[in-house]
């Protein structure tokens, strides 16, 4: 399986001070909701996008594809995913 | 109050290179007050309390320090994000190795031009091969890579060359930043200021390879802030979201701001949460009120937060006034006059190579 997968230079992280979850990197922090944080954990390289959908659905009411790979969609447009990733 | 996302953590001011652009103060003080391990950590775990989510460790060089390791593997246990700013010139692949088992997260390693000859000497030394060797060695590592290029008028037509040689390293970021002229750099001004033709070739370039080589790696190009209409954001506002401290313990708002005169704080004397939150220095300017017009009134206080404070202080004598790279600032005759200079093609100014030694090797 192949899927989505974190920049090597992006790390996921708990900002215990401000009480959110945040995508780090050298010189960026990304906040993120639940549910972003719950598809960056996803983001591992052995997720394909409709597992990390099924996933999530399991988890979470209402979760629509197309939302899931819009916000994929962002990432990669942050450089926060592998490049040639999903 | 909001603590500060990032730290900038100046290990040494010793350096092997000689940039003539380097952002260290002129007077590089004496390397037996520099701070030590067990101070470093307690710096890191204040910083981290504080809110602090990314660790700089910089110089200088800090590989000279050799308790880097111990240092990077501190901020790592306490869940920082570290990256280490390097000329790569001391990078072994055993310390490398060391590095990578510590949790260090990220490497940026400076290259002075494209090729050897020209690169060398910019840094005043033989560099060139041993900074690419170790460019390759941190991708074998499986560490990600950004080359970080300062780019001036000796360097800036080659900026085509120079994104084919982050391409050849198989950097991931390449980050491609215009000189800022404080310390060495304003020292060296007139010999390191492109012209504004040159400066709108290389944008060209690199709007170009930004688009051709979009899925390659990131280019990040740092805007040449004396050819802008508007002043850069300087660290995101004063006191906002960065921290410095110096090899010696001073805190600061930025890297330069010890030329400013506001009482000095240090890490000796007083808790970070104190100096963040509390001191004269970092309130000097943070927010809005203390600015005059033209930024009191504009519409943009908010984006550029009046622009570099050092700057101001450095080009007018008064830290409190507008960044004069403004185009609205009263000051900016100062900015068009020296661009003015550069555009001539009169024969390149000397530069002034950094000093090499700290002071006790005088």
């Amino acid at each position: 399986m192949k899927g989505p997968r974190l920049a090597p230079h992006v790390r996921l992280a708990y900002d215990k001070s401000r009480g959110r979850q945040v995508l780090l990197a050298p010189e960026s922090v990304t906040t993120l909701n639940d549910t972003g944080a719950a598809i960056a954990r996803l983001c591992d390289g052995d997720h394909p996008v409709e597992a990390i959908v099924a996933e999530l659905r399991e988890r979470y009411s209402g979760v629509r594809a197309e939302d899931v790979e819009s916000f994929l969609g962002k990432l990669s447009d942050l450089r926060c995913l592998k490049k040639g990733g999903s | 109050m909001n603590g500060p996302l990032g730290l900038l953590a100046e290990l040494t001011y010793g350096c092997p290179l000689h940039c003539p652009y380097c952002s260290n103060p002129r007077d590089l003080g004496d390397p037996r007050d520099e701070l030590g391990t067990g101070e470093w950590e307690r710096v890191l775990s204040e910083a981290a309390d504080l809110g602090t989510l990314q660790v700089h460790l910089s110089g200088g060089e800090p590989l000279l320090r050799r308790d880097v390791t111990s240092i990077v593997r501190s901020a790592s246990e306490l869940g920082l994000y570290t990256n280490l700013i390097t000329s790569a010139l001391g990078l072994s692949e055993r310390r490398a190795e060391e590095l990578r088992d510590a949790g260090l997260d990220h490497v940026q390693i400076s290259v002075q031009a494209d090729e050897a000859g020209r690169a060398d000497e910019i840094a005043g030394l033989r560099s060139f091969d041993r900074k690419t060797r170790a460019a390759r060695l941190v991708k074998k590592l499986g560490w990600p890579l950004t080359l970080n290029v300062v780019l001036h008028r000796r360097n800036l037509d080659r900026i085509g060359g120079i994104i084919e040689l982050a391409r050849a390293l198989e950097a991931d970021r390449v980050e491609l930043a215009n000189t800022q002229y404080y310390g060495w750099g304003l020292l060296n001004r007139d010999a390191l200021l492109p012209s504004r033709e040159q400066v709108a070739r290389a944008e060209t370039v690199v709007r170009d390879a930004a688009t051709r080589l979009r899925e390659e790696m990131e280019i990040i190009w740092v805007l040449p802030d004396y050819h802008e209409e508007y002043p850069k954001p300087c660290m995101g506002g004063w006191g906002a979201r960065q921290l410095t401290v110096t090899p010696y313990g001073r805190v600061l708002p930025c890297p330069t701001a010890h030329e400013l005169p506001l009482p000095a704080e240090s890490v000796r004397e007083s808790s970070l949460r104190r100096i963040w939150e509390e001191s004269e220095l970092f309130n000097a300017y943070r927010g809005t009120d203390w600015m005059p017009d033209p930024c009191r009134s504009c519409a943009r206080k908010e984006t550029d937060f009046g622009g570099c404070r050092c700057q101001a202080f450095a080009l007018t004598g008064d830290a409190a006034r507008t960044d004069p790279v403004c185009r609205l600032s009263g000051d900016h005759h100062i900015i068009t006059s020296a661009i003015a200079a550069s555009d001539d093609n009169s024969p390149l100014a000397q530069l002034v190579p950094r000093s090499s030694n700290l002071n006790h090797d005088h």
